[in-house]
């Protein structure tokens, strides 16, 4: 069993996935609460022209990643903006022209080869430079996620009265984006440009069904992130499949394993007090 | 009347964007008082609300609120999915006292626990939010303005969808709240209620009266001007009925 981790381009490989699982796993909790799947879908389709401008380069994929995330968000903003332009419309047409921007760098003649790992991850390719930006940024999600969690709280649960309470939903959105992006920008690395979206909804659909406190579904999304990816990783190792691949099968079983547990679960809880029951 | 005025407006006008949607609005509203709100769906209701809170522009006249106002919005409208207690809800009310940085700790929820007490909720206080019933939800809302210290409580339609035992036990604590000093601003569809408050005051975009509930709702003029046709006459002597309103929210 611990044989594969003899091997330095494993143990990489493990770290990303763990900084992965602990960033999707925590994030994705609040990605399904407040509706954000299809933006991090989209978020991580046009980070692809960056991807392929940076291996073109030779950097680091982060150092392209960031610029591109950050210019699909103001694009989508200003497109959104246009009278007569509804916001899917914007993000869609900015999604499918980035998408395409890259495609075309990776497919020009002067390109290097290796398109599929920019779209669906080389987990094993992970470099040392690449773990360290993606640690500093998990560290920065994390410690972020911790200082605007009593705001997420309020703006997820009823956004009509969350002014009344001193947040303002659109910033608390804006900053869940922002952080969404860091994500992505270190999970894309592993999980590749289109199975990216898969760490971000599973493990926490999953953590969801199995746990009703914030907190502890955060931690229990986290945890089932990494385990996926540990499972994907030996799947990988022993039967050769795609790393990013693999890694997005665990989280399906996963989450298809969390649906019985739940309901397993909500059988053995006591039935709600009647609407006019006395209390204490 | 009650001494000091915890809410005064005087021609006063509101609405979104520059565009007048409420006008006329005049009222005082003392220390113990209860108010109904009284007026159709899109009829201005929720906008005086949000004025009350501050959150939007004066556009005529005046207003001053000089006590915290707490809202609490129909319980529909927040998730019934959420990961969250009874506590973590009225914990949220200390989220304004804080700084930015500071995470609600022991002080702050012991401070939900006791406004939980107070709603008559402690036993239920680790209970999910969504799995408590229509009237306890409600209380755990108002708890959570409490924990605002809110010397104003703002209600949208707190009775809407509540059987008659949990509308009874609500009216009551909405009572004794008032009983503390507290000034009650209740948004309502039903007439019942509104005969209950200190005052009523009618709005269908332009404040149409405000008065004691025997002068306010007894005069057909004024229910026909805030309703329009949607009032009826309920068989024997009954007494009136407003048609069921559409629910739809803005």
């Amino acid at each position: 069993m611990l044989e594969p981790l003899q091997e330095p381009f494993v143990q990489r490989a493990l770290a990303e996935l763990v900084l992965v699982g602990i960033a999707g796993g925590a994030l994705g909790c609040w990605v399904v609460f407040y509706g954000f799947s299809y933006a991090a879908e989209s978020l991580s389709h046009s980070l692809f022209p960056g991807l392929v401008l940076a291996s073109i380069a030779g950097l680091p994929l982060l150092f392209g990643a960031t610029p591109a995330i950050v210019l699909a968000a103001v694009a989508i903003a200003l497109a959104a903006r246009i009278a007569g332009v509804s916001r899917d419309a914007a993000v869609a047409v900015v999604v499918t022209t980035m998408f395409g921007l890259g495609a075309l760098l990776a497919l020009a003649p002067a390109s290097p080869p290796g398109i599929e790992a920019l779209l669906f991850g080389d987990v094993f390719g992970v470099s040392d430079a690449d773990l360290a930006i993606a640690a500093v940024l998990v560290v920065l999600i994390a410690v972020a996620l911790r200082l605007l969690h009593g705001r997420l709280l309020i703006a997820g649960f009823d956004r009509g009265t969350a002014r009344s309470l001193g947040v303002s939903p659109p910033l608390v959105d804006a900053a869940l984006l922002l952080l969404l992006g860091a994500g992505i920008v270190v999970a894309v690395q592993g999980l590749g440009n289109l199975l990216v979206v898969a760490v971000f909804v599973g493990p926490a659909a999953a953590a969801r069904r199995l746990s009703d406190r914030m907190l502890p579904m955060m931690l229990l999304a986290a945890g089932l992130a990494v385990l996926a990816g540990l499972a994907g990783l030996y799947l990988s190792y022993y039967a050769g499949t795609a790393g990013g691949a693999s890694v997005a099968l665990a989280i399906v079983a996963i989450y298809l394993l969390s649906l019985p547990l739940g309901q397993l679960r909500a059988r053995r809880r006591p039935a709600p007090l009647p609407s006019g029951a006395t209390i204490g | 009347m009650s001494a000091a005025a915890l809410i005064e407006a005087k021609g006063f006008a509101s609405g979104y964007d520059g565009a007048v949607a409420i006008s006329g609005v005049e009222f005082s509203l003392g220390e113990g008082q209860t108010l109904a709100l009284l007026g159709p769906n899109g009829g201005g209701k929720t906008t005086l609300l949000r004025a009350l809170l501050g959150e939007l522009p004066t556009l005529a006249g005046t207003l001053s609120v000089t006590a915290r106002c707490g809202t609490v919005p129909q319980t529909e409208r927040s998730r019934l999915d959420y990961p969250v207690s009874a506590l973590d809800v009225a914990t949220m009310g200390t989220l304004p006292s804080l700084p930015w940085w500071r995470r609600p700790g022991r002080r702050e929820r012991d401070a939900a626990a006791a406004a939980l007490d107070r709603v008559g909720l402690r036993a239920l206080a680790e209970q999910t939010f969504g799995r408590l019933s229509g009237g306890q939800r409600q209380r755990v809302l108002i708890a959570r303005a409490l924990v605002q210290d809110a010397g104003v409580l703002l209600l949208d339609e707190p009775f809407s969808g509540l059987d008659r035992p949990s509308g009874e036990g609500l009216e009551a604590l909405i009572g004794e709240l008032a009983g503390e000093g507290r000034g009650i601003v209740i948004a309502t569809h039903d007439l019942e209620q509104a005969r209950a408050c200190d005052l009523v005051l009618c709005i269908n975009k332009l404040q149409v009266a405000c008065g004691e509930p025997d002068q306010v709702l007894d005069d057909l003029g004024v229910l026909e001007a805030t309703y329009g046709g949607a009032i009826v006459e309920l068989p024997g002597g009954g007494g009136r009925a407003i048609l069921p309103p559409h629910h739809h929210h803005h």
